[in-house]
């Protein structure tokens, strides 16, 4: 118990930490640390909430994008008619309704056929936007003009990423967090359990979409040019999918361990090697699939383990490391 | 007239959704190799062959001989050195899943960025044959007409060699039970390779028919992956005839919804067929039930 409680004033301190560092950060950095800055806490955003669903339940989405583009859209759609934080809640509701329909009719999909379908609704919602734009609305981009400072941008996707975290802390800790991980290691037990399997899942899943949509919205209105096409590039739900499992997707901030050195890595690739970046990133993602399997966490979390079982007594008791390493494939 | 032009185009179309994902069907029912990289292989060869077919003079026939035993060998070699450390690894078929699934994927950047280095984004056709037949008022290409034969013909040898054939029943006994067949003295490896590097070659085959008649580029690899999964899934892992039904079907949903409803909404119709098979029968049209 005190361990824990220890753990979770350790992680409250660096989450103000970081808030306190976001906060402050426009003041010392010019626009292009801006510009890395909301990179880095989209995809912070993006890979916490595609790991709090995915993570635990070992259910792999490949429908970020799909939440993400709905956010960036109802900006484009009703940006300029309703004031900003009712066009914000708007995008979540509208992302988290999205994922209730889809998720009760297709989460009875286990394992592969989840991730198919998910990685074709994107595309599918993609489509249907396209169609809908060019016969329906006449064009097929839109502008979005609104008065929001890259400054603003990252304050917003700060606070985001803080009420996140609170919110996967939270999750993490109660019965419904239970619930999912125990559907991750078997479905039917669960069942048995008495957890009303899909109630949690449809729940907890919806909640990260909502979540995605939010960083869709925030993030929009830097692009001032929207079509279907950016707001809903797969490319983006790779790049989360593959920075969720750097890190490690059982632990709340897991992902945020593949973030950090991802955002750097294809930076550096896009600007030095842009004909090599497919290549590159091909095999960034074979890399971490053969030679860290449970991701950065899980690495750590490992040698943790190993350390303290060669100096017993310093501190017993949670077995954080083995259970990572063994818990299922994520 | 519309009715039997859909009725045509969606026939052809259907013919080549089956060829396709028999690859597939093939990997992932009996090696279990869930391959997403899948349509990089196709389109791979398909720009082998537009470079055989420009540079060399080639005809897509006679490049046909040439790609596939290559494709089946390349295939055969990441089964083995990539894949099978995977097998060993995972603990059970789900877990197989996921890894393979992660470890694909790796590989379609890999390879889609290859074919962007040497032939760069633009879309790319050319024309073999450009012949067209009139059957009852109705024109089809005749181009389309002969990718359907050789895909009929693929087809049936491929059917032929899994039901007369003694390591064709190795191979169906794998994908039935993977340890049962190992007790019954079939090499699981071996017989997941050879399964992998015959869904290898068949894709390649498909890839070199669909560049007779369609225009493609580097990426659009990952459309040929979800329609070949998608007819997979609705006919029922491992299953030949069942995916021969679903991509028939996918073709001429497809075809009749560009013609009556809208072009821009084919792949919303091909999804809610999809998710429509999925409800009602989870384990896909000719699927063993509990599969």
């Amino acid at each position: 118990m005190m361990a824990l409680s220890r753990t979770t004033l350790f992680g409250g301190v660096l989450l103000l930490a970081g808030v306190i560092g976001f906060a402050l950060l426009p003041g010392f950095v010019g626009g292009y640390g801006l510009s890395m800055a909301i990179n880095f806490l989209m995809f912070a955003i993006l890979a916490t909430a595609w790991a709090m669903f995915s993570g635990p339940s070992g259910y792999v989405s490949l429908a970020t994008v799909a939440f993400f583009g709905i956010g960036a859209y109802t900006v484009a759609v009703l940006g300029e008619r309703l004031p900003w934080g009712a066009v914000l809640l708007l995008a979540a509701a509208i992302a988290f309704l999205v994922a209730l329909l889809v998720g009760l009719s297709t989460l009875r999909l286990r394992g592969v056929y989840f991730v198919i379908f998910s990685f074709g609704l994107a595309e599918l919602i993609r489509q249907v936007v396209n169609w809908y734009e060019s016969t329906q609305a006449g064009s097929v981009g839109r502008y979005v003009f609104l008065d929001i400072t890259q400054e603003q941008i990252v304050w917003q996707l700060t606070a985001v990423l803080a009420l996140l975290f609170i919110v996967g802390w939270l999750i993490e800790r109660s019965r419904v967090g239970f619930a999912l991980r125990m559907i991750g290691d078997d479905e039917t037990v669960a069942l048995h359990c008495g957890v009303n399997i899909t109630l949690i899942k449809v729940l907890v899943f919806s909640l990260s979409a909502a979540f995605m949509a939010l960083v869709g919205a925030i993030v929009a209105p830097r692009w001032t040019y929207l079509d279907p096409s950016i707001a809903f590039n797969p490319n983006i739900s790779f790049q989360v999918l593959i920075m969720a499992l750097l890190g490690g997707a059982r632990r709340l901030y897991g992902p945020l361990l593949g973030v950090i050195p991802m955002v750097l890595l294809f930076e550096y690739l896009s600007t030095h090697f842009p004909h090599l970046f497919s290549v590159l990133l091909g095999v960034t993602f074979l890399a971490i699939v053969y030679l860290v399997p449970h991701g950065v966490a899980g690495l750590i979390e490992g040698y943790v383990q190993r350390y303290r079982k060669r100096f017993p007594g310093k501190r017993g008791g949670e077995n954080a490391g083995a259970k990572a390493r063994q818990g299922g494939a994520l | 007239m519309a009715f039997l032009d859909a009725l045509l185009n969606g026939l052809t179309l259907g013919g080549m959704y089956a060829l396709v994902a028999m690859g597939l069907t093939l990997q992932y029912g009996v090696a279990r190799i869930m391959n997403l990289s899948y349509g990089e292989f196709l389109i791979a060869a398909a720009f082998a062959a537009f470079w055989l077919f420009q540079v060399q003079a080639i005809n897509p026939l006679l490049a046909l001989v040439l790609v596939v035993p290559v494709a089946f060998g390349a295939n055969w070699l990441i089964y083995q050195i990539m894949l099978h450390p995977l097998v060993k690894r995972s603990r059970d078929r789900g877990e197989l899943e996921v890894n393979s699934i992660l470890a694909t994927f790796g590989l379609l950047f890999v390879i889609q960025g290859l074919v962007l280095l040497l032939f760069g984004s633009n879309y790319f056709s050319y024309t073999y044959i450009s012949n067209v037949f009139i059957i009852a008022g109705s024109p089809i290409a005749a181009d389309r007409l002969l990718a359907v034969a050789v895909a009929v013909v693929l087809g049936t040898a491929l059917y032929l060699l899994l039901m007369r054939t003694r390591p064709g029943t190795a191979l169906r006994a794998v994908s039935v039970d993977p340890r049962a067949a190992q007790l019954a003295g079939i090499d699981v490896r071996a017989a997941s390779a050879m399964a992998f590097a015959l869904g290898g070659g068949l894709v390649a085959a498909s890839g070199v028919l669909v560049s007779m008649f369609t225009t493609f580029n580097a990426s659009m690899g990952v459309v040929f992956t979800m329609k070949a999964l998608i007819v997979v899934i609705m006919g029922g892992a491992g299953h030949l005839m069942g995916a021969l039904a679903a991509g028939l079907i996918l073709g001429l949903v497809e075809s009749f919804v560009a013609v009556y409803v809208a072009p821009g909404l084919t792949l919303a119709a091909t999804f809610a067929l999809f998710l429509i098979v999925l409800l009602i029968r989870p384990t896909g049209m000719m699927g063993r039930a509990g599969a």
